[in-house]
């Protein structure tokens, strides 16, 4: 294999197995781009003839899947650009074999204005080499107190509505906002943590988290705001998705929902897939997430969701933090971790283990969230943009924090064996990233 | 000046609302209202049908121009008027409405026109006053002699109310124009259409007759007559919203968004207007295509109608 420079404007890759969720195949074959989209795609393209292309890409049997979408990316810019610039964030998203981060507006300032989503798309054309889609902020300030011009918003080419991991406390106001986003067809995606209820707290009331003797709240807090959003739903008609759940209580309740035929999905990140609280261990600060990990049969309940397929899509929630904010004790220290390098790993492990299908894992990374936000990736189709992860699904590695392309290192899954990775990434044709020298 | 009809045109000896009235009851109030046009344009605006009559205005919210078309309807057709409002008022210091409304009646007025910011405050008043009472709009629910302006604005204009396609934009949650309009409208054969955001309109709003759109462009497609209402801007940080510049961008009446509607369709609005919010200058400007100040003149005219029809009922 060789590094392709992606300039010619074509490009073909040859003895692919091609996995396209979208339409359920998992073929053998080729697949041809031209001029950064998708011109042809099959088994038996290239069988009779020689592509004549200056490019060709021998895959030797590796899987070519759409390049993943994350849809839910916190980065330092603007604001804390020492942790995490859009620029980085995209580095690490392409070795990731990331092709879209989907960013939240918590920064500094919050992304509540139609200038300022103006601002991260051009800053993400200047300086990122995967696709920024950028979530604007549901409240203003992400106060929970008034809602922001989703219109305008929407306009300026916000994806969806939200206030990131804050959740809006107030049911009024909330149900404004869903009603008002119901009249421009905006998707909501909200964050389930009853905030009064968690305050403070750093882990989930348990047993484990008595005698670490931290500060805790009850894991019902992510159902109590779930069910009160369901309703809220149910009133407004408004487009919901619940950012990611990591409880059982909330995923039966959004099963629930989707039964009754109500415009609900959600998403769970990578660490609740994996990790459990027992994973904190001796007040592991990288492992602080929000919401905190939970108890072994709500990991497990996560696993299956994924498997059948209640929960819609997998998320890293890469949150970047910096020695100020993780070098602390267990209480202080800020909630959050990368994990745009690790997402694709991580959703393999369910592979690996029997836990859900190839098929359904790369789905919620791809065809899942493009359908969630109206975006033109995550298929492998004729036209569809060529946003492409070559991936060794069962390369294993060690996780190495001085092996990220992230500006932050604070990974929860240091020093994790893993199996199957991105070995190149393709933004629109191009190579962004590749493992091969 | 008319001559009093054989029959009276109101069945009833208050007017509270459109709700229950009925269509010829309306056509009644219609007709006379035109003839007032006349009147209310010639050099001797006065005539002595409510000679000796008391009318008062009671209002409980802040009103310039309702206030002042009844009481120029009142003084035209000879009546006394007086005007009360909140702030001189005893309610302001804790009276309730219906120590208020004995207090009235110890008065012997024969008409109490009254506004106030709850709904049903109208029809409590009515209950417990001898006098004749007219509902100049009360809350949320009804204000009937705008309805009635509008529709005799529009039939002047048109020659016709029946078949006529309406368009009501805005914030119809807390419009009582709205809640009248569309039951008036509704009534003598009007097509009516709302359109809002959804957080400006009412639960179950379709359970009214109407069709509803969000989008203002196709809620404008092929109708003769668009009706603007007020954004409460007091309302604002109520959050039903976000702001005044995004409203305006989709709900703002504005060149582009009125070129959808039939051509040589006409503008409304009961006033006061926000430029800039719910209307662009150029368009409540616009003499060919704004009803606005035809609107003010008919609802003395009006007015001067209800007040007759009433005073026919009158011992």
């Amino acid at each position: 294999m060789t590094v392709p420079n992606g300039k010619s404007g074509r490009l073909a890759f040859r003895n692919a197995r091609l996995i396209d969720p979208a339409s359920g195949f998992d073929i053998k074959g080729g697949l041809l781009v031209e001029n950064g989209r998708i011109a042809d795609i099959g088994p038996r393209l290239f069988n009779d003839a020689e592509p004549r292309d200056p490019e060709i890409i021998d895959c030797r049997g590796l899987v070519l899947a759409p390049g993943l979408i994350d849809c839910r990316v916190f980065t330092g810019e603007p604001g804390s650009e020492h942790r995490e610039t859009l620029a980085s964030a995209s580095d690490a998203a392409a070795a990731g074999g990331v092709t879209t981060i989907v960013t939240m507006p918590n920064t500094n300032p919050v992304i509540d204005e139609p200038s300022l989503v103006d601002f991260i798309r051009r800053r993400a054309q200047a300086t990122a080499k995967v696709n920024v889609a950028p979530m604007a902020a549901l409240t203003q300030r992400l106060a929970g107190e008034t809602m922001t011009e989703i219109g305008l918003l929407q306009e300026a080419g916000a994806v969806a509505f939200t206030d990131g991991d804050r959740t809006v406390a107030n049911a009024r106001v909330m149900r404004r906002a869903l009603s008002y986003a119901a009249t421009f067809d905006a998707l909501v995606a909200g964050h389930a943590e009853d905030p009064e209820l968690v305050q403070g707290a750093a882990s989930t009331e348990s047993e484990f988290a008595t005698r670490l003797g931290l500060p805790a709240a009850p894991a019902l807090a992510e159902a109590i705001i779930v069910e009160r959003d369901i309703r809220l739903v149910e009133l407004t008609g408004a487009r919901y998705h619940f950012g990611q759940i990591s409880t059982r209580a909330a995923l039966d309740a959004i099963a629930a929902a989707k039964a009754k035929g109500l415009p609900i999905t959600c998403g769970v990140s990578a660490h609740h897939l994996l990790l459990n609280e027992l994973d904190v261990g001796a007040y592991y600060t990288f492992r602080k997430v929000k919401p905190p990990l939970r108890a072994e049969t709500d990991r497990a309940a996560m696993v299956e969701g994924v498997a059948n397929g209640t929960i819609d899509v997998i998320v890293s929630s890469h949150e970047p933090q910096g020695a100020d904010t993780k070098r602390q004790t267990f209480a202080s220290a800020a909630f959050g971790a990368v994990g745009l390098e690790t997402l694709l790993p991580a959703a393999l492990n369910l592979h690996h283990n029997g836990d859900a299908d190839l098929m359904r894992i790369l789905a919620s990374l791809t065809i899942a969230p493009a359908k969630l936000l109206g975006l033109p990736g995550g298929r492998l189709a004729k036209g569809a943009p060529a946003d492409l992860a070559l991936i060794d699904i069962d390369e294993p590695f060690v996780v190495d924090e001085r092996a990220l392309h992230s500006r932050a290192r604070n990974t929860a899954f240091e020093g994790r064996k893993f199996q199957g990775r991105a070995q190149m990434t393709f933004v629109g044709g191009e190579c962004v990233f590749s493992r091969v020298d | 000046m008319t001559s009093p009809s054989p029959s009276p045109i109101l069945k009833t000896s208050h007017l509270l609302g459109i709700e229950g009235l009925s269509a010829p009851e309306v056509t009644g109030l219609l007709d006379l209202g035109e003839s007032y046009v006349a009147q209310s344009r010639a050099a001797n605006k006065k005539a002595a049908l409510l000679k000796g009559r008391t009318l008062i205005n009671l209002f409980f919210e802040a009103s310039t121009r309702t206030q002042s078309s009844f009481e120029l309807a009142g003084k035209r057709l000879g009546a006394d008027v007086l005007n009360m409002s909140v702030k001189t008022s005893s309610v302001s210091k804790g009276e309730t409405l219906i120590d208020t409304a004995s207090t009235l009646n110890a008065m012997r007025p024969d008409i109490l026109v009254v506004r106030h910011q709850d709904s049903g405050a109208a029809e409590l008043l009515s209950r417990k006053l001898d006098c004749s009472v007219i509902n100049a709009g009360d809350g949320a629910h009804e204000h009937p002699t705008q309805a009635l302006l509008d529709a005799l604005t529009i039939r002047r204009r048109t020659g016709r109310i029946e078949g006529l396609t309406v368009a009501i934009c805005g914030d119809i949650l807390h419009s009582r124009v709205a809640r009248s309009n569309i039951r008036l409208l509704a009534m003598l054969g009007a097509r009516v259409r709302l359109i809002a955001p959804r957080t400006l309109l009412p639960c179950e709003a379709e359970r009214f007759g109407v069709d509803i759109f969000t989008d203002m462009k196709q809620g404008l497609a092929g109708v003769d007559i668009v009706m603007m209402l007020r954004l409460q801007l007091e309302r604002m940080s109520g959050a039903f919203v976000p702001s005044t510049r995004e409203y305006f961008r989709f709900y703002g009446l504005d060149r582009e968004k009125l070129s959808c509607a039939k051509s040589g369709a006409l503008v409304m609005h009961p006033g006061p207007m926000n430029r800039g919010v719910e209307i662009a200058s150029d368009i409540a400007d616009d003499l060919d295509v704004s009803l606005i100040s035809e609107q003010v003149e008919m609802g003395v005219a009006i007015r001067m109608a209800v007040l007759d029809a009433l005073a026919r009922g009158l011992s």
